[in-house]
């Protein structure tokens, strides 16, 4: 149970792609993820990209946390 | 998308967070009379808990106690010593993931006897295991399989490599764990009372969310699978509380981008093609019933505990108290030896030398002065 | 010459001498020191400082350095930080019969680089020739002299003293990891190896005086702040989100499982200083490129504790501890 890294697939070739993870680069295997294409983030573990991460519901995680300090705020506001 | 995962370590919205899970912990706290209790599974989310500063903000509010995540540190002393024990054979180059190398045998670690000349090689990634076998005709090359689910897919394309490649100088020694087991057996012993579960984010890639189902509906227990990073950790403790406050139990996905419901169905084919549900000891409870994986007979000749005579050493007996550590029944300081004859540089037991160990992670990250 | 190195080199006859000659005295510039056996020097001062240093760095080129340019910059700093001018460098060397001679040249040229850019002289040296498989290419041995005009590094902390960082962490260890080719990763970074005298000289006169200063090499900064913690009976306090890491070494790190506070770092300096004085001494580091990206990163607590903590403030606002690294950072995996 590690914790995996976002990595971007910047090159893919049969059973491998090359990922960047903020200009560090590494290769890793793709066999989990034989979907994947180039521009996606992935996660990985142990040298394997083992999921393709979903933007849209990472946009929507983010927007979820996002309300968490809009509330705070106009409370603060309110109180003000 | 770098933007969005940046929102994850945003201090505006995770103090925001924070506050959240201090009025709902509070409201909790009033109409139960005892503070809510959360058992975090997975080591990696007991060390980000940790390093964040989540655990400290919320000592007050919050119990966490932490499971059984950790992968060398569930796995009993006599497998400990068996792996190390491998060494020992001349013909043998020993491939490990880096965890293993500090870990106490009842005689030497792998770093000792690496130390001493033996061959002995820390991968990140254990294919890298194949071509080492590759090159090495005349060593017999044997890779230590520990981990949950994340890693035994991995562990799986391992062996198809090997398969593949017809080799007959390649082994793996099988000491992996399952998550369902070991939580069934904590639930049911009953040793620790609990009001929910941070369910693991990265075994939750290869199980899916619907693989926990039995928690609320045989147990009455509630998970929510979460990430690591401030803002999701918080988003996940929110959502358990949100549970606990209207007193009902399921399972909640907070890690949909990354996890889905069925799990990796590549992943869940490999690990089923090659191995099965064995029996399994853990420390601290000895044997668990289809708790973890080993090779399927069609593949023996792959199995390292077949393939070598296991070198059985008599367990030296000391007061480390792992094994109640990684059942939640006592925090890490509460073990008599903990940052005094047991610490980083000098382990007793494997919870405190290894990356995801909770005494390592209390150690580290929760002392205020000792 | 020859191509490489061998055990002749080493043994004071013919071939020693045309080595001294036309490789180290011709990139040193010290003819006439070369005439006699030990240099003569006149320090225009009576307090001097005296620091050695070893270095064994493996590989012994990487992104734009070598153990040549680490050797100087790395000795030049240990006297700069402890408040002095440096002006004089000795350095033995340990060949390893079979070295190229053209990489040793590169090496040498380089020290002659550095020494110029930061202002000193090499003035003393020594070289010994060993079997194949007794040492691994190169070591490098230094001796640096320095001379303290002014005591301008007074170590009387007081609780609110800030702690400046005169930039990013861990650039020189990543480069390293990536030049050894072992871990499997491409970082685009360079090692942070640079001579610091300067800069640190104007950030000192800027202040007037300084608590102390320090380089966080082996060790990184964690353990340099455990260090000077410990030293000086201080609690210290650092603030995660102040501390600058390039976003491609903090890449790195998160595949690798490693912390850039344990990160050895070759070209930066910690300097705790009077905080009225904090500005001032920002002002002076962002002078100069290798103080670009100077910060404050934390303050002193308290002074005159039993025993000295370094703690770090988390994003969330609440402090942990941190301590030395305790044994080697493997790359994690479970």
């Amino acid at each position: 149970m590690c914790v995996g890294v976002p990595a971007r697939i910047i090159e893919l070739y049969e059973y491998s792609a090359l990922v960047d993870v903020m200009g560090a680069q590494t290769t890793v295997g793709i066999i989990f993820v034989p979907e994947v294409c180039i521009g996606d983030y992935v996660i990985v573990h142990a040298g394997q990209a083992m999921s393709v991460i979903d933007e849209e519901y990472a946009k929507e995680s983010a927007e979820e946390w996002r309300k968490f300090s809009y509330a705070r705020n106009n409370a603060a506001i309110d109180q003000s | 998308m770098l933007e969005t995962m940046r929102q994850s370590t945003n201090p505006d919205i995770c103090k925001a967070m924070l506050e959240a899970v201090h009025k709902k912990a509070e409201q909790f706290q009033i109409n139960n009379g005892r503070l809510p209790v959360y058992m975090e599974v997975c080591g990696s989310h007991t060390m980000a808990l940790a390093r964040t500063g989540i655990k400290q903000a919320l000592k007050d509010s919050v119990q966490f106690v932490s499971g059984p995540g950790c992968p060398v540190c569930v796995t009993a002393q006599e497998s400990i010593d068996s792996m190390i024990g491998l060494a020992k054979d001349e013909r043998t180059i020993i491939c490990t993931f880096g965890d293993m190398m500090r870990v106490p045998g009842s005689t030497k670690t792998l770093l000792e006897e690496k130390a001493s000349g033996k061959d002995i090689r820390v991968l990140y990634s254990p294919i890298e295991a194949i071509s080492i076998a590759e090159s090495n005709l005349d060593k017999e090359v044997i890779f230590l399989g520990i981990g949950f689910e994340t890693t035994i897919p991995i562990l799986a394309f391992l062996v198809q490599m090997a398969v593949e490649k017809q080799m007959t100088n390649f082994s793996i020694w099988m000491a992996t764990k399952l998550v369902e087991p070991i939580l069934r057996y904590l639930l049911e012993a009953a040793e620790v009372q609990l009001d929910g579960f941070i369910l693991p984010g990265h075994v939750s890639i290869v199980l899916g969310e619907s693989s926990y189902q039995y928690l609320p509906q045989e147990y009455g227990m509630s998970g929510v699978i979460t990430g690591f990073e401030p803002a999701e950790l918080l988003s996940g403790i929110n959502k358990l509380l949100d549970l606990s406050l209207k007193k009902e139990a399921a399972i909640i996905n907070d890690h949909p981008s990354i996890v889905t419901k069925q799990g990796n169905a590549v992943a869940q084919e490999l690990m089923h093609r090659y191995f099965y549900n064995s029996n399994e000891a853990w420390r601290g409870i000895g044997n668990i019933p289809s708790s973890g994986m080993d090779l399927k007979p069609e593949y023996e000749r792959f199995n390292a505990k077949t393939k070598y005579q296991v070198h059985t050493v008599t367990v030296k007996k000391t007061k480390c108290r792992c094994g109640e550590v990684i059942r939640g029944m006592i925090s890490p300081e509460k073990c008599p030896l903990f940052a005094k004859a047991c610490h980083p540089l000098h382990p007793i037991g494997p919870c405190m030398v290894s990356t995801e160990g909770s005494c390592s992670a209390y150690y580290h990250y929760m002392r205020e002065s000792y | 010459m020859n191509k490489v190195i061998s055990l002749a080199h080493g043994d004071g006859g013919e071939l020693s001498h045309r080595l001294i000659r036309d490789l180290f005295v011709k990139n040193f510039g010290h003819y006439k020191e070369a005439m006699f056996d030990a240099s003569y020097i006149q320090l225009p001062a009576n307090n001097i400082a005296v620091t050695t240093d070893s270095f064994v760095v493996k590989p012994l080129f990487f992104p734009d350095c070598s153990i040549g340019k680490l050797a100087v910059a790395g000795t030049v700093n240990d006297l700069a930080v402890s408040g002095a001018k440096p002006l004089y460098l000795t350095c033995g060397f340990v060949i390893e019969e079979g070295f190229s001679v053209n990489d040793l040249e590169k090496i040498v040229s380089d020290m002659a680089n550095e020494a110029k850019a930061a202002g000193i002289s090499i003035i003393a040296g020594d070289t010994k020739v060993v079997e194949k498989g007794s040492c691994d290419g190169v070591y490098i041995n230094t001796t640096g002299i320095g001379i303290i005009q002014r005591q301008n590094v007074i170590p009387n902390f007081k609780s609110g003293d800030a702690i400046i960082l005169s930039g990013t962490l861990g650039d020189h260890g990543i480069a390293i990891l990536t030049a050894r080719g072992e871990l499997g990763i491409h970082v685009p970074v360079a090692s942070d190896c640079s001579s610091l005298n300067s800069m640190l000289e104007d950030a000192v006169q800027a202040a007037g005086d300084v608590r102390i200063m320090r380089d966080p090499t082996r060790g990184g900064l964690a353990t340099t702040l455990v260090e000077i913690a410990e030293d000086f009976s201080l609690s210290l306090v650092i603030c995660e989100k102040d501390i600058p890491v390039k976003e491609q070494v903090q890449g790195a790190c998160d595949l690798l499982g490693f912390d850039p506070l344990y990160l050895a770092n070759e070209g930066k300096a910690i300097i705790i200083v009077e905080s009225e004085k904090k500005d001032a001494v920002l002002h002076a580091l962002h002078m100069y490129p290798e103080g670009k990206d100077a910060v404050c990163i934390g303050k002193v607590v308290k002074t005159e504790q039993p025993s000295g903590q370094l703690y770090l403030e988390t994003l969330l606002g609440t402090k942990r501890r941190i301590n030395r690294l305790a044994g080697v950072m493997l790359p994690r995996i479970c």
